[in-house]
This record gives structure tokens, C-alpha cells and sequence, in this order.
């Protein structure tokens, strides 16, 4: 029974979650404690889940992206793109009724989705590596942004707008409804139908899968649309939170994020299984690192570090390599790992 | 004849990007007064010597077929590196120089084993050193730490006349040598040779007998040494230290080698293509400049369109060479 929990990808994760709240809780004895304020739940905790938002939805996207053995970088930029577009298209909103906040999310999720979509063509027909395909609109994305917001940060004065990322529903974040909203939306759709088994042979053999009869092109087409979908929706949360469109600094980094977020959550970067529950721990636990560095005093620039430091074990700890010549135990079942990673990589 | 068509096809993106060169050049002369002089030309040089030195780097881990995301955040550290030894520590340049330049190549050097050693990913592993590097610059100061020192003044201010009445400056000079040596180490050498064969197959260059491992870790070091050597130029062009320098400078380097003609699947590519490249970056900040009307950003949209061109020009090659040997 105690062997099954600790075989669970998740368990690994779990802990290291469990032990930075204990470490803040160490430091602010109040840390985990949770009250209404107002009909509304206030705590660290919450603030975490209400901060890790953007973070957790991005996430989930590029989950399903490198599970097909791709990558998504240009999620930074289209945050950027959504929230300028989202918050220029209110931001000269003369009436308070909510017509021009669907016209804003619609402009918004439509646009972030088709430049997703742009990737997942450069991916899936032209052929290009994932990694140089998003890197043209991470390059150019964010140009776009500077160039909706005129290169500055407009304020928007239209109060609806607020409710997306600043709003609560039934005493808690607004913010939050939607992260699992889109969370059960990816699980159901990827555990309850045959595309999470798409995903995952994709991602281990794209041309295997092709000859098995799976068309492999529209599967990471959609990934990427998905991705695009995510990066959009967290960057309408982003925006709505400051009630500001910043085309130079929103969702800076968050590629980075978004990649540690998976990886820590357990999906391989090579590809194959994805783990949606890993991922979202994985996110949580970079935001709950980020409140911890900033409540214990530390430069808020020593996150980079920890995070650099962090990534590094976790990679270390995937690897076939390093894991047989640091524990040494379990030989056979290594070997045998270790020829199923070499098969990918032939592939 | 079709021998040498082939030929061609590989040195297609090279002479497209020499192509395009000239003609934005010659755009530019004909549109602005003041723009056709050799010393515009001579400042590109000049403002871009860094990207050079970086560039000439990132061209061997491309065309090993790996990448280097860290060296933005090198020239970073570097700069804090020798801002703060200088002023804070008050050493003298004989000693900041030497350490400045071992940062980038201890790190490089680890990132190179990490990668051949536990057979990690290059992209993940130089991730990591990016956040570590600009990390560990902000550790040393979170503000920008001005240099007054003569020696780094005199490395920023000196002109080196040139007939005609141009000039170019010390930074110049060291980025023409560094691409002297790699065109050398490319073309001319075994280890060369060897970066060639990992990047058209890294199993077929071990099943030669090449010395695959040693190269790869060689050539992430030789990368990191390019990035702190470039971020020592960067210091003397700034004259400051500060943790936000060159933020997102691996973008425009990958971007400068892309189009100079380096295939990102590795194998193919000249170091020289490299330099047009980063030319080429320079000439569209060049021609925005002398617009005057037109904002900073873009700059960020030209050189999304201009890779994007470039690479689905790549993907034509790749594909008509695949063809061709599936014919044969």
C-alpha cells in the first residue's frame, strides 16, 4: 500500500508542495490559515491559487504541447497579445453594461487561438522544429503586442473587465473557476475520449502513429490551437488583474514557467505520457516558491536560482543516466528504461 | 552540371542573406541622405560587435545540432562580474579580465557535460543556465553598477582610424580576430570537421570513431567563452554592470544565425554567414533609426518575418534534398 503512493508520479510532487507550505508556515504561523473577509475566503492559500491562475492554465496547454514531443515558446508572447487586445478593446468602453467585455474575450481567445494555430502549422505541415516555430512569434509576438498598446501601459477604466481576473464567484476567485473549468475541459477530453491516447503515441512515434491510421498532423495542429487557447485565456486573467494592457512586460518568463511547471509535474520532455494533475502541482509549486522567497525576506531575484537549481535536479532525476550511476539500484529495470528512451530518440 | 546544382541548393540561404544585405543597404542609401557612407557601414560593426562574438559561438552548437539558450544571460553576469570587481573590489583589470572571461566558460563547460554526460536535452539544460546566470547576477546587485576606470574607458572611447577618415573601435577588432579563429577551428581543423559530423548525424560520428563527447562539451564551452567575451564588449560599450543587460540577446543571436544560413537541424552553415547575419539585424535597426517615425518594436516584427522566411526557406532545402536522395 505505502509502496503504491510512493510509485505514483504524483507522490514526488505532493511532497515538495507539502514542504513549502511547511517551510512558510515555519515562517508566518498564519500561513495556512483561511478566513472570510466580506463573504470572500482570504488566506495565503487562496492568494496562491488566485496568483497561480495564468500560470496553472498556461501550463496545462503546454502539457498536451510537449507531450507530443513539441514545445511551445511563444505562450509570453500571445499573454502579452491577448491582454493588449483585451484590454485596448475596453479600454475606450463608454458604457458599463457587458457588451464590451464579451466583444473583448471573444476578440481575444479568437485571436490568441488562430496565432496558435499559425504554430501548430508551422509544425505540422511546413515541418519545421517546434522549438524555431514558436520562437518566430515569441521574437515577433511580443513586438505585436508593443505595437496594440502604442508601447506603453494603458489603464483601463472599465470596471466589468476586472471581474475576470479580480472577480469572486461563491467566495472565491473568480480566476480560479476558470482553471478548472478548462482543467476539467482538458481531462475529460483527453482521458474520457481517444485523443489523450492520440497525444501520447504521437509523442512517442509520430510515424508510427501516422501508419496505424492516426492523423498525426491534425493532432498537433490542435495541441497547439489548445495552447494558444490557454495563452490566451491567462493573458485576458493577467491583464484584468492590473486592469492594464503592458505589451513589454506581461507574461514575460512565462514560457520558462510554463515548461518547469510540466516537467516538475512529471511529463517527460521527450514526449509520450503527460500527467495533467502533475502539471498543475508543478505550477503550483513555482507560485507557492515565488510567495515563500518574497515572505521570507529573500531578494525577490533569487527565484531565477532556485528555479535554475530546481529544473536541474528534476531533469537529473529523469535521466536514465544519471540515475544508474548515482543509486546504482535497480539495474534491469533501468536498462530497460533507458533502451525505451534510446528508442524514442531513434525514432 | 547537377553536381553542382546541389551545391547551390545548400549555399542558397547564404547568398540570399548576402542578397538581402545589399539591398537594404542599397534601400536605405537611396531612401536617407547620409546613409551610403562607409562610416554607417563601419558602425554596424561597431554597435554590434558583441552580437558578433556571441553569434560566431551559438553558429558551432547550432551546427551541432544542440542550442544555447544561455548566452544573454552570460553577457549579464559577465558585465556584473566585472563592474563589481572593478569598483567594489577595486582590482585591477589583469585580474577582472581573466576571471570575467573564465565565468561564461566554466559555465558553458558544465552545461557541455551536463548535456553529453546525463544525455540531457541542450535546450533544457541551457534553460536552466540562463535563469541561473541572470540569477546569480542579480545576487551580486540588483542596481546597475556604473565603471569609472581608465583602462575600461579607454577600451570604450579609443577610435582606430581607418583611411577615409572612418574609424572602428578596439571591440571591433577583437570580435574580426575571434571570427578569423572560428572560421579556422570551422573549416580548417579536425575539431571542426567533427562538429560537422555530429550535426549531420551524431550517431554516424560515433560509429566513425569521432570523438563525439569531448567535441560536444567543447564546443557549449567554446559558446560560454564567445558569451563572456561578448559580454566584456558589451561593458565597455555600456560602461555599466547591470542584471537586465542583454535581456532576450539569445533570440536575436539564433535569429542572426538562422539567417546567415545555418541550417537548425545542424550539419550545415558557415561561421561567416553568421556575421551577415548579425549585420543584417543591424542594418534593420540602422534603417529605423534614420526612419525616425517608426518605434523600437519593429525591429522585433521585422526579424520575426525575416526568420520566419528564412526557415521555411530551409525546409524547402531540406525537403529537395531528401527527395533527391530518396531518387538516388
Amino acid at each position: 500500500m505505502g509502496k503504491s503512493i510512493m510509485r505514483s508520479r504524483l507522490f514526488w510532487p505532493i511532497m515538495v508542495l507539502i514542504l513549502i507550505l511547511l517551510i512558510n508556515l515555519f515562517f508566518d504561523s498564519s500561513f495556512l490559515s483561511i478566513e472570510v473577509r466580506n463573504g470572500r475566503l482570504t488566506g495565503s492559500i487562496i492568494d496562491i491559487l488566485n496568483r497561480g491562475a495564468p500560470l496553472m492554465l498556461i501550463s496545462i496547454g503546454m502539457t498536451l504541447v510537449i507531450a507530443t514531443k513539441g514545445i511551445d515558446l511563444s505562450v509570453g508572447s500571445v499573454i502579452a497579445m491577448s491582454g493588449a487586445i483585451g484590454a485596448m478593446s475596453v479600454a475606450n468602453a463608454e458604457t458599463d453594461g457587458l457588451g464590451p467585455l464579451f466583444t473583448a474575450i471573444a476578440l481575444a481567445l479568437v485571436i490568441s487561438t488562430l496565432v496558435g494555430g499559425w504554430n501548430g502549422l508551422l509544425v505540422s505541415r511546413i515541418g519545421v522544429q517546434p522549438i524555431v516555430a514558436t520562437l518566430i512569434l515569441m521574437v515577433a509576438g511580443r513586438g505585436v503586442a508593443q505595437l496594440i498598446t502604442g508601447g506603453q501601459i494603458t489603464t483601463v477604466y472599465y470596471d466589468p473587465y476586472n471581474f475576470i481576473g479580480g472577480g469572486y464567484l461563491l467566495a472565491l476567485p473568480f480566476s480560479v473557476f476558470i482553471v478548472a473549468f478548462v482543467l476539467l475541459l482538458a481531462v475529460l477530453i483527453t482521458r474520457k475520449t481517444a485523443l489523450g491516447l492520440f497525444i501520447e503515441s504521437v509523442g512517442s512515434n509520430p510515424d508510427a502513429s501516422r501508419l496505424a491510421g492516426i492523423n498525426s498532423k491534425n493532432i498537433m495542429l490542435m495541441v497547439y490551437l489548445f495552447s494558444g487557447f490557454c495563452a490566451g485565456v491567462g493573458g485576458l486573467i493577467l491583464s484584468s488583474n492590473v486592469m492594464s494592457a503592458d505589451g513589454n512586460n506581461a507574461g514575460l518568463w512565462f514560457e520558462l514557467d510554463a515548461i518547469l511547471a510540466v516537467v516538475i509535474g512529471g511529463t517527460s520532455l521527450m514526449g509520450g505520457r503527460f500527467y495533467l494533475m502533475g502539471t498543475i502541482i508543478g505550477a503550483l509549486i513555482i507560485q507557492s516558491l515565488t510567495t515563500t522567497i518574497y515572505s521570507i525576506g529573500v531578494p525577490a531575484e533569487t527565484n531565477l536560482v532556485v528555479k535554475a537549481v530546481v529544473v536541474l535536479i528534476v531533469c537529473l532525476l529523469q535521466s536514465p543516466e544519471f540515475r544508474s550511476k548515482v543509486f546504482g539500484t535497480g539495474k534491469l529495470k533501468k536498462t530497460k528504461e533507458q533502451k525505451e528512451s534510446e528508442g524514442v530518440t531513434l525514432s | 552540371m547537377i553536381n553542382r546544382l546541389s551545391i547551390d541548393y545548400k549555399q542558397l540561404p547564404l547568398i540570399a542573406t548576402i542578397a538581402l544585405f545589399v539591398l537594404m543597404f542599397s534601400f536605405g542609401s537611396l531612401r536617407y541622405t547620409g546613409f551610403f557612407s562607409t562610416q554607417v557601414f563601419l558602425n554596424l560593426f561597431i554597435d554590434n560587435a558583441f552580437l558578433i562574438v556571441v553569434a560566431v559561438g551559438m553558429t558551432f552548437v547550432i551546427l551541432s545540432g544542440g542550442i544555447d539558450l544561455s548566452v544573454g544571460s552570460v553577457i549579464a553576469l559577465t558585465s556584473m562580474v566585472a563592474a563589481s570587481l572593478t569598483m567594489e573590489a577595486q582590482l585591477s583589470p589583469v585580474i577582472v579580465v581573466p576571471i570575467s572571461l573564465l565565468v561564461g566558460t566554466v559555465l558553458g563547460m558544465v552545461q557541455g557535460s551536463l548535456i553529453h554526460f546525463y544525455n540531457l536535452q541542450p535546450f533544457i539544460v541551457t534553460l536552466a543556465g540562463m535563469f541561473l546566470a541572470r540569477g546569480l547576477s542579480y545576487v551580486i546587485s540588483v542596481e546597475t553598477i556604473a565603471i569609472e576606470h581608465p583602462f575600461f574607458s579607454y577600451m570604450a572611447s579609443t577610435q582606430i582610424p581607418l583611411p577615409g577618415g572612418t574609424f572602428i573601435s578596439i571591440s571591433v577588432v577583437i570580435a574580426i580576430i575571434i571570427v578569423i579563429i572560428a572560421i579556422f577551428l570551422g573549416h580548417f581543423t579536425k575539431f571542426g570537421r567533427t562538429i560537422y559530423a555530429i550535426g549531420g548525424s551524431e550517431q554516424s560520428a560515433m560509429l566513425m570513431g569521432l570523438p563525439v563527447g569531448r567535441t560536444k562539451v567543447l564546443i557549449y564551452t567554446l559558446s560560454g567563452f564567445c558569451a563572456s567575451l561578448a559580454g566584456l564588449i558589451f561593458t565597455f560599450y555600456m560602461l555599466s554592470g547591470y542584471g537586465l543587460h542583454a535581456n532576450g540577446m539569445e533570440l536575436d543571436t539564433i535569429a542572426a544565425v538562422v539567417i546567415g544560413g545555418t541550417l537548425l537541424t545542424g550539419g550545415a552553415g558557415y561561421v561567416a554567414g553568421s556575421v551577415v547575419g548579425v549585420l543584417i539585424l543591424g542594418i534593420i535597426q540602422t534603417i529605423i533609426v534614420f526612419e525616425g517615425t517608426l518605434s523600437s518594436w519593429w525591429t522585433k516584427i521585422a526579424i520575426g518575418v525575416l526568420l520566419f522566411l528564412f526557415i521555411v526557406l530551409q525546409r524547402i532545402i531540406v525537403i529537395r534534398s531528401e527527395k533527391k536522395q530518396a531518387k538516388e
